[in-house]
């Protein structure tokens, strides 16, 4: 959870007001180092939302990453791409663009595919977030995981984490996809060593043995 | 088990070494490092993270061409976790890669010479800090004139961008003439002439470049970076923060991709170093993507004419081939782009005389360098397009005017290049049965077409970059009573698959499994050198030193192991995790019970290897550049479909042969193919780095167009055409197996195979790459309007090249020397860039 700004006495100087932030909306993108609060943290005992200040300076922000509780402080404008891998360690996802253009840094968030790098940490307060780290791991690979290595699907494995994330996603949407319904379920993700061909069997492979 | 090894220069032995000796290589193993990626787990340098460690930006020029007139930090230093600053001053010492071209500061001392060239390095607590801090130094710049490109580099010989190079702003000046051109030109009945340009492209690796330094005692250094030469890298921070190379480390870590784009020693990774020795805490640097595309060290841009003579018949006769490299604001490998324009010319078709003249310019853009295929793809693109018109031209098929002229197995080119093993012909026939190409070239419905290139590359220079007489590659392996191996080599796993082929080779000989294997790679502290992951060189170079290594643990195991089984040493044979009589495989015992006998007898067990290349019989000026152990040659077909209303154009099938020599694993070989493809297809379709100015009269500006990964187009899943890949497999004695070359090699193919299947489709030309629909679209105006169906550079510039440096041909009785040093006012020499003087002045 967020944190209270850290001065209640003056709320206005150091950041924005609720209530000012609403009546600024078309500026609102100006508000460097503030960002909105959740419906769901600001909610007062009765539903109302009470007007709270967050940033710019560091708060306390909570995620629920890979099923485990990940705490740490940091500012408001953080990233969720960069709070998972600066601020708590969970280092599979990559930045590569940081503008939501290669998907190397796709997390699940409730199930959904999404940037970590276009996206704020304190939005994802109260979702399951789901990394590369959170689909299997060394010892317990998950089926796509293992045909991505049977079918040599990856090489450097920088974009590899994302791609792995996508993919479990496209398989969980549409279990038996065709192979232009992968391309196109894919092609957000971008590899670079051009191992696309072999991704595409990897989903394959999985979605035949009933994924 | 497989025979000892043959010697690098025994004469070649044509027959395959049977897979039935071997229980691991040429098969379809899993990647030693698949399961750390598909997980997360690997640790590449921007996953790295210590106990007080601050984080660094640099302040990167804003304007092309500049004096830096002042620096002032003063905002800067007020802003919030702000630790520190370096400016160029404090390290004075200049670097590079080449021994020839030591042109860059870790930061710029009195001038800036491109937008992004580095001024000012900031430690703060946080990333974000660091960032914050670095917008508000305030650097002022004297605007200089700025120079975009060859031609003006040419015609403005002052202010020059740098105080050295072979005149004004041409860094780079050269010619070479093998045999007498003039009479090979009269031999021809007919003789052709082409400009093509190639457009500069970049790397564009996943994984931003990153570095972490620590200082762990008071006089010592690590580095972990992201970088493909961990060695050269050493090298230059020992020059420029003057400590003994003994007290730096060097760790690369895996690399995120790199084709190239990681094999400079770069300013960044010397400015971690230098903060954290200032500071005394752990300095992390990760590059912006923006910062990636202005540390480039791409794909060259090159205008190229090139004329040859041929027969009737098809047969070549002679070719002068003339290249104008654009090289952006440094040196970084520019001298060897520059030789490899023209050095593998003469490798595939035979070339009975060859010229060869280049140029390269400095211009105020991001430094070109090596890019997967490294100078060769350009004049490649040239000369397999040339080929096929003067095919059409004789009426003669592009597969065939090919065939018949195929440079011989173990021969010595024009320009004497040593060729070993060479599959070409069993590539072409592969991709012609493969594609149909007999019945369909020429025969397909308007808008379809096919088009074949082929392409030749290096297994690995054979000359390093710096002048010794040391091995390129060494590998120690240590061997105990726990019956596992721990494999130490300074090579660098940067997606190629380099950990797997290395940890294969070891374990084939040894007879264990893969598991048993622990790899411990490109660490500067713990590893015998290797040069580095460039020039496709690790699979042959690294691969025959673990050979040889393996082979003498394997040695040393077996003596002990005859004594406990009672039989002669060489009897023994390793497999399976045991050590077997030959003739008796029930006298056996587990590798495990063999070491622990060899180390009863010996004492601690470990061995070496190392690997020298052959000596090349090239003797003259600039013959360092081009000579390999072995050289891979691939064809490709490609199948697209045009649209004669709008240009725009859709490859539809790729058939990719590459001759790999001997494969150590087929999936991974297939991986690289297919990687080549794909890289290929982008360069041939989309990939341009290039830039942006206003005209001269009003301003100096000249930035890139599109520093993101947004904006740099890139193939996609969707763009990818379906691939079938051929394996030729032709075993060359100079490789660990047989095996040659892969990484590179299918990626030359690519591009002239995409620009002669739109002239098989709608009959036009497009002389130059990327391809643009609006180019295809422009050159069948021209042609409805009655003029020539091409779109492509009209001219290529006057430039005096001065002299040639004659070289007589093996077929004239030459002794690989040239017979004019003086006229041509070059010294003679086999240094890969320099005379050895120089090289080792150079390189302290």
């Amino acid at each position: 959870m967020v944190s209270k700004n850290k001065n209640p006495e003056n709320p206005e100087k150091d950041g924005v007001s609720r209530r000012s932030f609403l009546q600024g909306a078309g500026a609102a993108a100006a508000a460097a180092g503030v960002a909105r609060i959740p419906e769901t943290v600001i909610a007062g005992q009765n539903g109302v939302a009470t007007p709270e200040v967050l940033g710019p300076e560091a708060e306390s922000i909570q995620l629920k990453v890979n099923g485990a509780d990940k705490k740490a402080s940091a500012p408001p404008s953080t990233t969720l791409l960069d709070f998972l891998r600066n601020d708590v360690g969970v280092t599979g996802p990559k930045r590569v663009c940081d503008r939501g253009s290669c998907g190397a840094c796709t997390v699940l968030l409730d199930g959904q595919v999404v940037d970590s790098c276009s996206m704020l940490a304190i939005d994802a307060v109260g979702k399951e977030i789901t990394t590369v780290e959170g689909i299997g791991t060394p010892d317990n690979l998950s089926r796509l995981q293992k045909a991505f290595i049977e079918k040599d699907a990856l090489q450097c494995g920088f974009c590899t984490p994302g791609m792995v994330v996508s993919c479990t996603a496209l398989l969980e949407e549409n279990p038996k996809p065709s192979r232009n319904q992968i391309r196109e379920g894919l092609s957000g993700n971008l590899c670079r060593c051009g191992t696309y061909q072999n991704i595409i069997e990897a989903v394959e492979h999985v979605s035949r043995k009933g994924g | 088990m497989h025979e000892p090894r043959e010697s690098n220069d025994k004469k070649a032995e044509r027959k395959s070494p049977s897979n039935d000796d071997l229980n691991l290589v040429g098969t379809p193993f899993r990647r030693v490092d698949g399961r750390a990626k598909v997980t997360g787990q690997t640790r590449f340098a921007d996953d790295l993270t210590f106990p007080r460690m601050v984080h660094m930006k640099l302040v990167r020029s804003t304007v092309p061409h500049a004096r830096i007139v002042s620096i002032d930090t003063s905002a800067a230093e007020k802003m919030p976790g702000v630790l520190g600053f370096l400016t160029g001053e404090s390290m004075p010492h200049p670097f590079g890669i080449l021994p020839v071209s030591q042109d860059e500061h870790a930061l710029c001392v009195d001038k800036v010479r491109f937008v992004g060239d580095p001024v000012v390095a900031i430690a703060a607590i946080t990333e974000e800090q660091a960032y914050e801090a670095s917008l508000v130094v305030k650097v002022e710049y004297e605007s200089l004139e700025t120079i975009s490109n060859v031609e003006e580099a040419i015609s403005t010989p002052e202010p020059r961008i740098h105080e050295y190079g072979d005149e004004g702003n041409l860094h780079k000046k050269l010619s070479m003439q093998f045999g007498d051109t003039d009479a090979g030109f009269e031999e021809a009945d007919e003789i052709f002439e082409d400009v093509m340009y190639f457009e500069g492209n970049t790397h564009l690796p996943m994984e931003q470049h990153a570095t972490v330094a620590l200082t762990e005692e008071t006089d010592r250094v690590t580095v972990y970076s992201s970088t493909q030469t961990p060695h050269y890298l050493h090298r230059s921070l020992t020059k420029v923060l003057e400590i003994p190379a003994a007290r730096i480390r060097v760790i690369a870590c895996p690399n995120g991709g790199g084709f190239g784009g990681k094999s400079d020693p770069f300013n960044h990774e010397i400015c971690a170093a230098k903060m954290s020795l200032k500071l005394g805490r752990p300095v992390k640097i990760s590059l912006s993507r923006e910062e990636v595309f202005y540390c480039h060290r791409g794909r060259h841009p090159v205008l190229m004419k090139i004329k040859t003579g041929v027969k009737k018949d098809g047969t070549l006769t002679s070719q002068h081939l003339q290249t104008a490299l654009d090289g952006g604001a440094y040196g970084s490998y520019g001298v060897a782009s520059t030789y490899y324009t023209g050095a593998l010319q003469t490798v595939t078709y035979n070339l009975p005389k060859y010229r060869f003249d280049s140029i390269r310019a400095f211009t105020n853009k991001a430094p070109c360098g090596p890019k997967r295929g490294h100078g060769t793809p350009q004049p490649r693109f040239a000369y397999e397009v040339h080929l096929d018109k003067i095919a059409h031209k004789l009426g003669i098929d592009p597969a065939e005017i090919r065939m018949q002229q195929l440079v011989d197995p173990e021969s010595v080119t024009s320009n004497w290049l040593k060729v070993g093993s060479m599959g070409l012909g069993k590539c072409i026939e592969a991709v012609v049965e493969g594609s149909g190409w007999k019945e369909r070239h020429g025969n397909l419905p308007d808008g379809h077409g096919l088009g074949l290139a082929c392409g030749s590359y290096l297994s690995g220079a054979g000359l390093p970059i710096y002048w010794n007489h040391m091995p390129q590659s060494g590998v120690q392996l240590q061997l105990d009573r726990s019956g596992g191996v721990a494999l130490f080599c300074g090579e660098t796993e940067i997606g190629q698959g380099s950990d797997s082929v290395i940890a294969a080779i070891t374990a084939e000989v040894l007879g264990i499994d893969l598991k048993d294997i622990r790899l411990c790679v490109a660490d500067t502290d713990l590893t015998p050198v290797d040069l580095g992951s460039y020039s496709s060189r690790v699979t042959l170079m690294a691969g025959n030193a673990a050979l040889q290594a393996a082979e003498r643990a394997r040695d040393l195991v077996a003596k002990g192991a005859a004594e406990e089984l009672k039989v002669p040493a060489k009897e023994l044979v390793f497999a399976e995790g045991r050590v077997f009589h030959g003739e008796n495989p029930d006298t056996s015992m587990s590798w495990q019970d063999a070491v622990i006998a060899a180390e009863s007898r010996f004492g601690t067990l470990g061995t070496t290897g190392s690997y020298v290349p052959p000596r090349s019989p090239g003797r003259y000026r600039g013959a360092g550049v081009g000579p390999s152990p072995a050289y891979s040659y691939s064809a490709a077909v490609v199948e697209t479909r045009v649209d004669r209303e709008t240009g725009i154009y859709r490859v539809e099938h790729v058939w990719m042969a590459h001759d790999v020599g001997k494969c150590i694993n087929p999936a991974m070989v297939m991986g690289q193919i297919e990687g080549s493809v794909y890289m290929g297809l982008g360069e041939a379709m989309m990939e341009e780095q290039v830039y942006r100015r206003l005209p001269k009269k009003r301003s100096n500006a000249l930035v890139h167009k599109h520093p993101s990964l947004l904006e740099y187009k890139s193939p996609t899943f969707a763009d990818m055409p379906p691939v079938t890949s051929y394996i030729i497999e032709d075993p060359d004695p100079n490789g660990p197996f047989g095996a040659k070359e892969v990484g590179q090699g299918p990626l030359l193919p690519m591009m002239p195979a995409v620009a002669n299947s739109i002239f098989d489709a709608v009959g036009v030309r497009v002389d130059q790459v990327p391809i643009a629909p609006h180019m295809v679209r422009q050159a069948i105006e021209a042609k409805d309007k009655g003029k020539e169906g091409r779109f492509g550079p009209k001219s290529f510039p006057e430039i005096d090249f001065g002299t040639p440096l004659r070289v007589p041909t093996p077929e004239e009785g030459g002794d690989g020397k040239a017979v004019n040093i003086d006229e041509a006012g070059v010294r003679d020499g086999t240094g890969t860039m320099t005379e050895r003087t120089d090289a080792v002045k150079g390189g302290e």
